[in-house]
């Protein structure tokens, strides 16, 4: 290349410069944690990750992040278990069924699900959502299913089961923008090939559109994975904040934690440069490998089947 | 073999199941919008929205300071994050076909779906243990981390939709590239570029979770750049913690001013662009 001192070259460097805010941004984040955790890894190891017991009162610390890694993926699994078959179902309506006429309004009223914040789902679930979850959900199941582990204890509406719930309300956008995209990727010849045949809409869908769409669909449940995990303040409202042992997501009627809920609500309280604050920097650094991992692995898949079949849509 | 009338049966009931799935996702989101728009309501006052809280028990009070902050973060957010994520979306689009930026636009789209009390850790310690204090400024990095990736996507996208033939008309004519990309390619794009700026002002302005090691809160108005300040979705949350009920109502009255800024700017933002903007 030929690197003359001109504007256009200066512009190009300067272009090329800022384009690399996000990964100063990336780097300065793990060097951050992962400094300001070594105190407590180096102090507890391994133990760290596998303990449960959290005591900041100096000169008895211990740090265990155990309970809080559970609490975040037992919430977010019962996100995906709920919201993904329900936004699975909206792009499916959106593409395949709904009119022209209610294909805008409700794709719109879809993205403005999105558009709230976290905060004030908060603020909906913490005296709304509570009290539908525990009189219209919890009760019964606790009346009928009680002697099943998951459901034992006693409905309070918050907990790990309204955590999960409020969860799956705020991945749905997500999940299904990108199930929608992946969906309209599949070429209509595969859609007219199986008509052809006599298939019903539901058995195209079935056996060729999400057949089809396979890994893109993945990458978009991933994703949605990935916005789970991340999601602090709806959580932290809603799931009762508990710690140590008693955080531990045995059943779905017990208040628990989260790693961002952990951190939200104590991370003030810690003082600079003690092992206590050292302690959140450790959860925080679990969260960002964990929510680095989710977000690669579904970005290598919704780009690979939108770059190959779509075409159109990259 | 299954008879065509059982077939039928399981087609009708999948579309019935699905309509159920749009159903049944539009319902938080108007209980949320009803909830807020009748609880938060008689609440608004020119007070409420103008004076600092007053003492629980004795005077409403209102919150005046969270919704002044909220409006300095968005300024200065936008000051710090919009520049960044433009030029990177610049870059990403006109320059972009080389390994670096391929490496990059990933690292963006990964830092888009960053946890964002993670930043908020992050700031705290790079900022506000260096600084010393709690400032503005500090939420306000903190929210140009979470604003850059996403400006600089739709920037990147915008301008991707932009004809080649306009490119090659103004390089013709002798204009530099710089030039074409600033005053012939990003004006044609800017559409793009407005509404996916302004959507993401709308979404930084209720994060919650980076302020609260940023910001801290504040129950004043403003005090400086060295002190703490107040936020709205930070209000919203201490708020609702309450147990006092006036408190909490102060909270729903919060959160319908954030909801009418954040609807205001989406909604602006889509009829500015079908109208003037739009091309």
């Amino acid at each position: 290349m030929n690197l003359k001192l001109s504007v256009d070259n200066l512009f190009m460097f300067l272009a090329a410069l800022l384009a690399a805010s996000a990964a100063v941004i990336l780097i300065v984040t793990g060097f951050t944690l992962f400094n300001g955790s070594l105190p407590v890894l180096q102090r507890f190891g391994f133990d760290f990750l596998i303990g449960t017991k959290w005591n900041p009162v100096e000169g008895r610390e211990i740090f265990g992040a155990l309970p809080y890694v559970l609490g975040t993926l037992v919430t977010s699994c019962i996100a995906l278990l709920i919201g993904v078959p329900l936004s699975l179902g909206i792009a499916i309506f959106l593409v395949e069924m709904a009119p022209k006429s209610i294909r805008v309004p409700i794709s719109y009223l879809v993205e403005l699900l999105a558009a709230f914040p976290s905060v004030i789902y908060g603020l909906w679930g913490l005296f709304v959502l509570r009290f539908w979850v525990r009189d219209y959900i919890e009760t019964p199941l606790s009346i009928y299913l009680g002697w099943f582990p998951a459901f034992s204890g006693t409905p309070f509406g918050l907990d790990v089961l309204t955590a999960g719930i409020i969860l799956a309300i705020m991945i749905i956008p997500t999940v299904s923008s990108v199930s929608r995209e992946v969906v309209q990727a599949v070429p209509d010849s595969i859609r007219e090939g199986a008509y052809s045949i006599g298939a019903t809409k539901w058995e195209v869908i079935r056996h060729w559109i999400l057949s089809y769409g396979r890994s893109g669909l993945f990458g978009a449940v991933v994703l949605g994975l990935g916005r789970a995990i991340g999601e602090t303040m709806a959580v932290t409202m809603v799931i009762g904040n508990t710690i140590g042992p008693a955080a531990i997501p045995t059943s779905l009627f017990k208040p628990s934690q989260t790693m961002s809920s952990l951190i939200a609500n104590g991370f003030l309280e810690a003082t600079p440069g003690t092992l206590e604050l050292s302690a959140y920097m450790g959860v925080a650094l679990i969260l960002l490998l964990l929510s680095l991992f989710i977000n690669v692995v579904a970005q290598v898949m919704v780009t690979r089947v939108l770059k190959v079949k779509g075409g159109a849509v990259e | 073999m299954v008879s065509y009338a059982f077939r039928k049966f399981k087609n009708r009931l999948f579309f019935v199941l699905c309509l159920a799935c749009v159903i049944i996702a539009v319902v938080p989101l108007l209980s949320t919008l009803l909830e807020v728009l009748v609880r938060g309501a008689p609440q608004l006052s020119v007070q409420f929205i103008t004076q600092p809280a007053g003492v629980i028990g004795e005077s409403e009070g209102g919150i005046g300071p969270a919704i002044q902050g909220t409006l300095i973060l968005i300024g200065l957010t936008s000051i710090i994050g919009i520049p960044l994520g433009i030029m990177s979306g610049i870059y990403l689009a006109e320059y972009g076909d080389n390994r670096y930026a391929a490496l990059m636009r990933r690292v963006n789209d990964v830092l888009a779906e960053f946890p964002s009390i993670v930043v908020g850790i992050t700031v705290f310690t790079v900022v506000v243990l260096s600084l010393g204090h709690f400032s503005p400024l500090a939420g306000a990095i903190a929210l140009s981390f979470i604003l850059i990736p996403i400006v600089a996507r739709t920037t990147e996208e915008s301008l991707k939709l932009v004809p080649n033939s306009i490119r090659e008309a103004s390089l013709a004519l002798g204009v530099h590239k710089w030039r074409t990309t600033m005053s012939v390619v990003l004006p044609t794009a800017r559409a793009g570029v407005v509404t996916g700026t302004l959507l993401a002002v709308a979404r930084i302005a209720g994060e919650t979770a980076p302020l609260i090691m940023t910001i801290l809160g504040n129950q004043n108005f403003f005090q400086g750049f060295g002190q703490p300040m107040d936020a709205l979705p930070l209000r919203i949350w201490r708020d609702a913690l309450q147990p006092y009920p006036s408190l909490q109502a102060q909270g729903w009255g919060a959160a319908l001013i954030l909801i009418l800024i954040i609807l205001s700017l989406n909604i602006g933002v889509r009829i500015v662009s079908r109208g003037r903007l739009g091309r």
